[in-house]
């Protein structure tokens, strides 16, 4: 029988709804987006100009990487988590997620993994100061007394993403409604399972490698020290291993809301769904296939070196694709450029400059000169900001009025867009230039002539900041009222969960409903 | 971003006027916005692949960008245009597929063969061994004696902005790396701690420097000059501050100057087995100190209270001398700001400054260490 939540605090900390529990975790998602956003503006502001200012080496790097971990593991993963959570059953038509109990300790073990590493910052020898790709041996022999903390608080954000992956999994592939073939479900659904079987591969490899650092600095093992037999080497190689498909982890369901977005404001169907499937496939299975593109200068041997480049270079033809196929969509539609559809067509634009400069960094030996400098900073900023953070904005402003009945402010949603827009640019831009001309990253302070790029680079990105005030100023006036929502909310939207009422309520399709 | 991309048109052009004489200002150039051409030949293949690459791209960009803005602009509901309901083509899917991968073939085949020149390191003129410290590079030239540090040379009061920045901030080094133009130097490259990675860009060379590994790279620079580079791996602290400088001169300078360093490391080993006075030790260990040790432990020995300790009157100082040797040399086991010397200065640099520490500041011990008592102390551990 349906019933209504729960009242106060009790609501939240026992919920196994579906909503609440997406709600819960989109807002985590943000809170560590403005933390992990403010580290970056400390980087930011400490590079504004040559010399030491405002901050020392050894705080440096503690602040890129905790701005690294947060971001991948505390903003961009459980925001993914957030908009699924609320989105799959309502897309396929599930009363709600299969395992719920799981779902509520998925997400309330991951407050307590961030405030363990947030408190690394405040003890002796301070935070992990080793880069969020954390090689051994600087995260184990030279690393301060804090790695162990790091290293279980990566155990449990791992528990939680793979709890998070079964959870859809068991959901998406038993709980469809009547009708719901699998070629029929949409694209955020298909990226979304696709993903999910990413996450159950590679967070145990993550565990693992960090495990293996565990045992080296506290029981003896040389895994990853030569001098008792082990190889640094081989800790990139497992990491790798986790961290490549990783970086597919934060894209595909990306590929998913865009996919989703753009045909509702073309007004046109989705160019290509079957190849979209094919396409999301290949890039998963392939992500398996390229982790060593990351370690080109590492000295293995030149077989090695030829196969990483080939299979690198492959992933250009389903990406590529996927852009083809989202541009014909738009082609000959018939479209209006609502903040959504801004920020999705802003994804298509500069997910694709990322990828132009991924291809330049797969050729290995031009990767020998982009490695490690600034060029690679501005490529994963590329694919990851406009990427990630820009889809998920763009799927907020879409199913904002879904979730809460009320339209958020256009105006505002456009100030933000192209405050955002401008930031990212004048951030990341620049950071291709000062690469090519060899600043080299994660480094506190630079040589004179790289000074006029960062200092724009600086300014973007408290531009980008200011950006998010406005955000975070549009969604709570949206969830405490506004113009009502229509139950369709756009022009002739498809899918499931604008068939029910705006704002959803508690429960969903408590009886299935009919697919066509 | 579109004014960046016209940059990018014109630097190419540019550049090749500057290239063969103004190797150096090259490198110090403000705005600079590409890849610096280099000064070998896997350096110009490597940048050619680079704008080969790029004007792929830019090429592909245009295409997909020009369809994209043109439907933007043509096919906008405010201009009441009706919305085409088609969803699927297998012919373009095929071809939007076919083509892209006949375009990574063409990509693949100069990749393949500038990797396989880079992967050459046989027959090789001259072998250095290349050792990543933290924060600081050595270099020895294998088949002689000669072997140095080269530590950075920006001063301190530039970095904390208390002295206005010199031309090469933070690029400048106290012995850089001297090569001779037209040969073949091979790089064996390992290090000492964590893991850094030696890189010069115009030599196109970029290696990682692991800890009980060696890995190899090579260079055959065409052109005299000084080539600028940093470390780039993230190897803790310091890590923004380990640079490199490559100085490329003619064959016959480059002998005279390495025998000129060979006879100096003779001399030095000679000096190893002399007996010195107390007199000589003294005065040159007053040298090395103030050199090496008096930043932290400050010229009258007094050090910096709660950072680094005194040196008159410190218990090592004035106790058994096996306790100063040890810390000496093998640094501090609990404070790495104390770090081990035994390898960074000569044996008789070491029994000098040791000579002096125990001597100087009032410690009054009386003793003397001799270079040969520094080696008997290293071989017995
Ligand atoms: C970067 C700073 C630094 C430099 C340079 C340095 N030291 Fe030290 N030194 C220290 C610190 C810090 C300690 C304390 C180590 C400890 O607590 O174990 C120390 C301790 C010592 C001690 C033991 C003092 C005591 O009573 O505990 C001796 C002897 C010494 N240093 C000799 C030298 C010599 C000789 C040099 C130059 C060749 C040198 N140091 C250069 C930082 C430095
Ligand atoms: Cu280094």
């Amino acid at each position: 029988m349906a019933h209504g939540p729960q009242s106060g605090f009790k609501r939240w900390l026992f919920t196994t709804n579906h909503k609440d529990i997406g709600s819960m975790y989109l807002w985590f998602s943000f809170a560590m987006f403005l933390l992990g956003g403010c580290m970056a503006l400390v980087i930011r502001a400490e590079l504004f100009e040559p010399g030491l200012q405002i901050v020392q080496p050894e705080f440096f790097n503690q602040m890129t990487t905790m701005h690294g971990l947060i971001m991948v593991f505390g903003a961009v993963m459980p925001a993914f988590v957030g908009l699924a959570n609320w989105m799959i059953p309502m897309m396929i038509g599930a009363p709600d997620m299969a395992l719920p109990r799981m779902n509520n300790w998925s997400f309330w073990i991951l407050p307590f993994a961030f405030a363990m590493l947030f408190s690394t910052l405040f003890m002796e020898g301070g935070a992990p100061n080793f880069g969020w790709t954390f090689y051994a041996p600087l995260s184990t022999e030279y690393a301060p007394p804090s790695t162990t903390f790091f290293i279980f608080s990566i155990h449990i954000m791992g528990a939680s993403s793979i709890m998070g992956a079964i959870n859809i999994i068991a959901t998406i592939l038993n709980m469809r409604a009547p009708g719901m073939t699998l070629m029929k479900m949409p694209l955020f659904v298909w990226t979304w399972l696709i993903t999910a079987y990413l996450l159950i591969a590679v967070m145990p490899v993550l565990a693992g490698v960090v495990t293996m650092m565990l045992m080296d600095i506290h029981f003896g093992t040389s895994f990853f020290n030569a001098a008792g037999g082990g190889d640094p080497v081989l800790f990139q190689h497992v990491f790798w291993f986790f961290g490549h498909p990783e970086v597919y982890i934060m894209i595909l369901p990306a590929f998913g809301i865009v996919s989703t977005i753009i045909p509702t404001f073309a007004r046109k169907p989705l160019f290509g769904y079957s190849s979209m499937v094919y396409a999301t496939a290949s890039i998963a299975f392939l992500s398996f296939i390229v982790w060593a593109h990351h370690m080109f200068t590492v000295g293995m041997p030149i077989a090695g070196e030829l196969f990483f480049m080939y299979a690198t270079m492959l992933i250009a033809v389903p990406t590529g694709v996927k852009v083809f196929n989202w541009v014909t969509t738009m082609f000959r539609g018939a479209m209006t450029f609502e903040t959504p559809m801004l920020f999705a067509v802003a994804f298509v634009i500069l997910f694709t400059i990322g990828g132009f400069s991924g291809l330049m960094l797969a050729i290995a030996p031009a990767d020998f000169q982009y490695h490690d400098t600034y060029f690679v900073v501005a490529h994963f900023h590329y694919v990851l900001v406009p990427g990630a953070i820009f889809s998920i904005t763009a799927g907020v402003y879409y199913w904002l009025p879904k979730w809460t009945g009320n339209m958020y402010n256009e105006t505002m949603g456009k100030v933000h867009f192209w405050l955002a827009f401008i930031g990212l640019n004048l951030t990341f831009f620049p950071m291709h230039f000062v690469g090519l001309a060899g600043m080299p990253r994660r480094i506190p302070d630079y040589a004179l002539q790289f000074a006029d790029f960062n200092q724009i680079s600086s300014i973007g990105a408290f531009l980008f900041g200011a950006a998010q005030i406005v955000f975070l100023f549009n969604v709570v006036r949206t969830v405490m009222g506004g113009k009502k929502a229509t139950d369709e909310v756009w022009d002739n939207p498809q899918g499931l969960e604008w068939t029910v009422p705006s704002p959803a309520p508690y429960h969903t399709f408590s009886t299935p409903p009919a697919v066509r | 971003m579109l004014k960046g991309f016209k940059r990018l048109f014109a630097f190419p052009a540019a550049l090749g006027l500057v290239h063969s004489s103004l190797a150096e200002e090259q490198g110090a150039e403000r705005w600079g916005v590409n890849m610096r051409q280099g000064v070998t030949e896997v350096a110009q293949s490597t940048y050619d692949l680079h704008m080969l690459i790029f004007w792929i791209c830019v090429a592909i960009g245009v295409l997909v960008f020009g369809v994209m803005f043109y439907s933007m602009w043509r096919h906008r509901k405010s201009r009441g245009y009706k919305a085409a309901q088609f969803h699927e083509s297998t012919i373009v899917e095929l071809v939007w597929t076919i083509i892209p991968t006949l375009i990574l073939i063409g990509m693949a085949v100069p990749a393949t063969k500038t990797l396989y020149d880079i992967y050459d390191t046989e027959e090789a003129d001259i072998d250095i061994m290349v050792t990543g410290y933290q924060w600081k590079w050595k270099y020895d030239y294998l088949g002689s004696d000669v072997s140095f540090f080269s530590n950075l040379s920006t001063p301190r009061t530039q970095i904390d902005n208390r002295q206005p920045k010199s031309e090469h901030y933070l690029l400048e080094v106290d012995e850089p790396l001297v090569i001779p133009v037209n040969k073949k130097v091979r790089f064996l490259l390992t290090a000492n701690d964590v893991i850094h990675s030696w890189w010069v860009p115009e030599l196109a060379v970029k290696k990682d420097a692991i800890p009980g590994f060696i890995n190899e790279a090579w260079a055959r620079v065409d052109e005299p000059g000084i080539y600028r580079g940093q470390c780039a791996e993230l190897c803790g602290k310091d890590h923004g501050f380990m640079p490199i400088v490559v100085k490329a001169v003619p064959e016959a300078e480059y002998n005279a100057w390495l025998s000129e360093r060979a006879e100096a490391a003779a001399k030095m080993k000679a000096l190893t087995e002399k007996t010195f006075t107390f007199d000589e030790l003294f005065a040159r260990g007053e040298q090395v100190y103030n050199r090496t040790c008096a930043a932290c432990h400050q010229p009258n020995g007094q050090g910096v209270p709660g950072a680094f300790p005194a040196i008159a009157g410190s218990k090592i100082a004035t106790g058994p001398l096996e306790g100063h040797l040890n810390i000496v040399i093998y640094g501090s086991k609990v404070n790495p700001a104390m770090q081990a010397f035994g390898q960074q200065l000569s044996e008789v640099d070491l029994a000098a400054v040791i000579t002096y520490q125990r001597n100087a500041f009032g410690n009054d011990m009386g003793d003397t260490v001799q270079p040969v008592d520094i080696l008997n102390f290293k071989n017995q551990q």
